[in-house]
């Protein structure tokens, strides 16, 4: 596992049915991109947060995959609508195979 | 009245950058609805009539970033430093907590005074110094070393305690001497571009260097956030990045001279807000 | 003001830094990656709309965003990066709005281009001009 990866969210804590609302994420992540070479010349490997997803009461929201090209601390802001209270899911698969996950309960009223 | 002093094949300015996106503003800065002032009278000591927060200097993007905490890049860099500031270090088997029981909202205040003379103390202390005299007499753990990652994220969250409220730093009494130091070092020419701190933040600020647009070089904003480097940068980091840029032989971060120098910087901007952690290029 | 000789060739070697990519390999990656994409649709302009800084303060860190309503999946190509792939998104349905903001990281002055597949198989491109400038004092 990448040392201090930290996953944030921002999610409103509640919501109109079927009005959709803004929600953010960042994950704490160097994203070694693949294209930097070490001080001798040798390539540095990739090592990047390539899939992230986010899924409310089982149903999916959104599914990114990612590229050396998404900077340092992934950031990701997308929008989403719901019509019943639950709990969102958010999830980031590692090149190395490490899964980070944070999860955000709403209401809607 | 600006001078332009700077050789010319370090002046000349990109044509297509005019105008647009480098105009300096004058907007305030609201941070999750408060709003921070970014402009001041500037000390009457000062040559110049208003001291201005970078943030005025840097594009529509990168101002938004500072808006919102979560958009901050910075509040990464907190948020690791709360979990230290939560775990215990060294022989005592304390952390921060056990001792500052009301938690770093107990530091609020104190950014906007530093660097300053402590009389307990016998010296003037910057944030790096308190930080290190609990870790050693109070927790009996390894002082940490100053602009790496650890210490600028709490420095970081111990400013952010100040943020909104007004630098303040004295410049006289016990530190009246190391002021003048300070003084001297930022209007001495140095390095092989042979350039002061004061040819481009005092003769040149609000002109582009290359694609820069120079700010005033306050630092009411540090520790910042970077685009450059993706992580919070501390001041005598930054001073020592700067020395390398006019290809000068940086003095040593906690130096006498770089102590002197943040403490007459930090009084340039005497008025300013503290803004950190902010968001720079 | 007056420009000597050596002022005129400094900025424009600068200038020249900043702009110069080897466009012709880049453009052909970004083609394979958009035919891919594509599925053996023709791609056209508009229906999609890409926001990007005019000029990117820095090249490390570039706000982009992308709005495609009714799309079901947009991809993000950087196509004077040597790998144009940026980002990826499939939209699920409880997503709120085919549209989502990130953060990435642009080589040099280029344009971006977001592609949108829509449920009936189409695709839509945009394309915004990012100008990436160098630092100041090369710091």
């Amino acid at each position: 596992m990448a040392d201090n990866v930290k996953p944030r969210v921002r999610v409103p804590r509640s919501a109109a049915a079927g009005e959709a609302f803004e929600i953010k994420t960042l994950i704490s992540h160097k994203m070694e991109s693949g294209q930097r070479k070490d001080s001798d010349g040798n390539p540095i490997p990739r090592s990047i947060i390539n899939h992230f997803s986010c899924d409310f009461n089982g149903e999916n929201v959104i599914q990114a995959a990612l590229e050396g090209a998404i900077s340092t601390n992934p950031y990701i802001q997308f929008e989403a609508s719901i019509e019943e209270s639950g709990t969102f899911t958010f999830t980031w698969q590692d090149d190395d195979g490490s899964e980070y996950t944070d999860s955000k309960d709403i209401t809607v009223g | 009245m600006k001078k332009f002093t700077l050789s010319a094949t370090v002046a000349v300015s990109l044509a297509f950058f005019a105008g647009t996106a480098s105009a300096q503003v004058t907007d305030a800065l609201v941070v999750d609805g408060t709003a921070i002032s970014t402009s001041a009278p500037a000390s009457d000591w000062l040559d110049i009539d208003q001291v201005l927060s970078g943030w005025s200097f840097r594009t529509v993007e990168t101002r938004a970033l500072q808006t919102d905490d979560f958009d901050n890049p910075g509040m990464i860099f907190v948020d690791q430093a709360i979990d230290d500031w939560n775990t215990a270090d060294g022989t005592e088997g304390k952390s921060c907590a056990s001792c500052h029981t009301n938690g770093p909202e107990e530091f609020a205040g104190l950014r906007a005074e530093l660097p300053r003379w402590d009389e307990e103390q016998g010296m003037l202390m910057n944030m790096e110094d308190y930080i290190n005299l609990s870790r050693v007499e109070h927790m009996g753990a390894e002082p940490w070393k100053w602009a790496k990652p650890r210490m600028n994220a709490m420095v970081a969250l111990l400013s952010l305690q100040s943020r909104g409220m007004e630098i303040n730093v004295a410049i006289d009494g016990p530190v009246a001497d190391t002021w003048e130091q300070g003084r001297e070092i930022y209007y001495t020419r140095v390095g092989q571009l042979d350039m002061s701190c004061a040819n481009c933040h005092e003769d040149n600020y609000g002109n582009m260097i290359r694609a820069d647009h120079l700010s005033q070089g306050q630092i009411n904003g540090f520790p910042t956030y970077r685009l450059k480097n993706a992580k919070l940068n501390s001041t005598q980091g930054r001073f020592s990045g700067c020395m390398k840029n006019i290809r000068a032989e940086p003095f040593a971060v906690g130096s006498e001279e770089f102590r002197a120098l943040e403490l007459y910087v930090a009084s340039r901007g005497n008025g300013l807000s503290v803004e950190s952690p902010s968001v720079r290029n | 003001m007056q420009f000597t000789r050596r002022d005129t060739l400094v900025m424009g070697a600068g200038a020249a830094v900043a702009t110069f990519m080897p466009l012709q390999v880049f453009a052909d990656a970004t083609e394979d990656v958009s035919a891919e994409f594509a599925m053996g649709e023709a791609i056209t302009d508009g229906g999609v709309e890409l926001t990007a800084p005019e000029i990117a303060e820095n090249g490390n860190t570039v706000p982009i965003s992308v709005n495609a309503p009714g799309a079901i999946a947009v991809l993000i190509l950087a196509t004077g990066n040597p790998s144009p792939k940026v980002i990826g998104f499939n939209f699920g349905p409880r997503a709120g709005g085919q549209t989502a903001s990130t953060r990435c990281r642009l080589a040099g002055t280029q344009d971006v281009v977001a592609l949108a597949k829509m449920a009936d198989g189409s695709v839509k491109r945009a394309s915004a001009t990012v100008k990436v400038t160098i630092g100041g004092c090369g710091g």
